[in-house]
């Protein structure tokens, strides 16, 4: 019975970790469906989200505004409005300019990038890491005895449904709305859609701000739960939700939010039976098992040559 | 309708098309025949600003779009059938006819759409299907059905029978004569030399990056030198 409870508890840490993942994974796989590219600076992206999250609600407080709700609207809207813009400018920048070249290219400039962002961050925010309120805390019993208890913080709770309301708007966006189906068909064709009339510049513009909106809430909901942020912040998290995405199969929506859970979980399971110390170990073998015995993801397709 | 005047195009350094003259009229179906890398493809093309036009003047309903880039000279009234279809496969069919109708609003696609299912009723069965999953007839019918949605003035139809069945292709050629009727101005490019005369008022030749020989239709299928060359003698 403990045993199962404890199995559980780690469950729930899992999944509460492994959404997150799957809302920066996100970013990183739209964008590479549809301009065929790793959007390195996308943790970068995530951890200005944090930062500005953390301004947002210190700025409340200092005017005295403590009503929850209000205040993490306010810290979600900065959040997602910095953390678009970034993902705008980044792409107009560092990518648009060298879009079409060689694959190393961009590559190498989305590195820059994301140094860049790293250290812009460090001058202006300090390397030391700052403590993150923890604005939804406490949490409640599921069950279990004297010796164990399950227990669920409603911080975790927040971060499901979050993550469950993002996820639902953004495939219905993509399945439903004529953006979204532009986006599809950019990914798929980008120079027929061009023959469309359709600017896919735009169309690629959105796409980044679209996965930046969404790794800033994850920004939001990360700091909360842990409790504080620093400037390497989103380094190990972009790594993490990269790694979800070739999981889930790069390039795939549905496949970036089955890889973050499965990373999660795996994680998570990892520090309930081994050790904390082995988590990355194991997150990034799956990355390497997985390149080995199925580059294309669980969820992705084969590149199929265009005739 | 369209004008091009002199047109050179190059890709990289390596120049495709050595100063084109190519006219279009309003109402009339225009043919280009040409062996394989005459060029046909990137005369096309440029027209669509894709390549740009190195030198030279391309000119739709006297306005100039050399300089366009090919969103904007898409949304001018061209529409084009590319050289292999290029339907979008992991969208549907009727996803797949609402990227052609981008930029109309809800009622003017509607319509679009049942007009192109009245003119390919196969289309209208596999409405809900994955485009890259029929096969190539159908998904020339869906590429051309596409192409009608945005309502276009031309329409540029780039090698629509290549690989598909005889029966398909004389299908896919009445539709074009249909396409006529209703008022659009065709500009075709293709292989089937014999059938693209038959159907064409007027046909141009190109050969190596020149225009060879223009004509009516006719008298490019009686040309001895269009026989030997294109129509198997």
């Amino acid at each position: 019975m403990q045993d199962l409870l404890y199995f559980c508890q780690q469950l729930i840490n899992g999944l509460t970790i492994g959404s997150t993942y799957a809302l920066i994974a996100i970013g990183y796989t739209m964008v590479y469906g549809i301009i065929g590219m790793i959007n390195f600076a996308h943790g970068e992206i995530y951890m200005i989200g944090a930062y500005t999250a953390l301004i947002a609600i210190t700025g409340l407080a200092t005017l005295g505004i403590a009503w929850l709700p209000l205040v993490l609207l306010v810290a979600l809207i900065c959040a997602v409005i910095v953390s678009s813009s970034m993902g705008w400018a980044v792409e107009r920048v560092a990518y648009r300019p060298v879009r079409g070249r060689h694959r190393l290219i961009p590559l190498i400039s989305a590195i820059g990038m994301s140094i860049f962002l790293q250290n812009y961050v460090h001058l202006s925010q300090g390397s030391r890491n700052i403590g993150f309120p923890a604005l939804i805390d406490g949490g409640f019993q599921l069950g279990g005895d004297e010796s164990f208890q399950l227990s669920i913080s409603w911080i975790q709770i927040t971060i499901f449904v979050t993550t469950f309301i993002c996820m639902s708007a953004l495939s219905v966006f993509i399945s439903r709305s004529r953006i979204g189906r532009a986006c599809r068909a950019v990914s798929q064709d980008l120079g027929m859609a061009n023959l469309l009339g359709i600017d896919t510049n735009r169309i690629i513009s959105a796409t980044f701000v679209i996965g930046a909106a969404l790794a800033a809430v994850a920004g939001l909901l990360l700091g909360m739960y842990y409790g504080s942020v620093d400037p390497l912040f989103g380094f190990i998290a972009g790594l993490k939700a990269f790694t979800a995405a070739v999981l889930g199969g790069i390039g795939s929506i549905p496949g970036a939010m089955l890889g973050g859970l499965i990373l999660g979980i795996a994680e998570a399971m990892t520090s309930g039976y081994l050790s904390g110390e082995y988590k990355d170990v194991i997150s990034f073998s799956l990355l390497i098992l997985i390149l080995l015995f199925k580059p294309t993801g669980l969820l992705g397709k084969p590149e199929v040559e265009k005739i | 309708m369209l004008l091009l005047e002199d047109v050179h195009t190059h890709y990289g350094k390596i120049e495709a098309l050595h100063g084109v003259s190519v006219e279009v009229n309003q109402g009339e179906i225009v043919s280009l025949i040409g062996a394989n890398g005459a060029g046909k493809t990137t005369l096309l093309m440029t027209v669509c600003g894709t390549p740009q036009a190195s030198a030279g003047r391309v000119l739709l309903e006297d306005r100039d779009i050399t300089r366009l880039p090919t969103s904007e000279i898409m949304r001018s009234g061209i529409a084009i059938v590319p050289e292999g279809r290029r339907v979008f496969p992991g969208l549907t069919v009727e996803e797949n006819l609402y990227m052609g109708g981008f930029f109309n609003n809800r009622t003017q696609n509607e319509q679009g759409i049942r007009h192109v299912y009245d003119l390919f009723p196969r289309l209208k069965e596999r409405e809900h299907q994955r485009a890259g999953t029929m096969s190539g007839g159908e998904q020339q019918m869906l590429a051309i059905g596409r192409a009608l949605m945005s309502k276009p003035r031309l329409m540029i139809l780039d090698e629509p029978s290549l690989g598909l069945a005889p029966l398909v292709i004389k299908q896919i050629f009445e539709i074009i004569a249909q396409l006529r009727d209703e008022g659009i101005t065709v500009f075709l490019v293709e292989q089937n030399a014999h059938q693209a005369l038959q159907l064409a008022d007027r046909g141009y030749v190109l050969e190596t990056g020149r225009i060879r020989l223009q004509d009516t239709g006719a008298n490019l299928l009686a040309n001895p030198d269009v026989q030997a060359a294109y129509l198997g003698g």
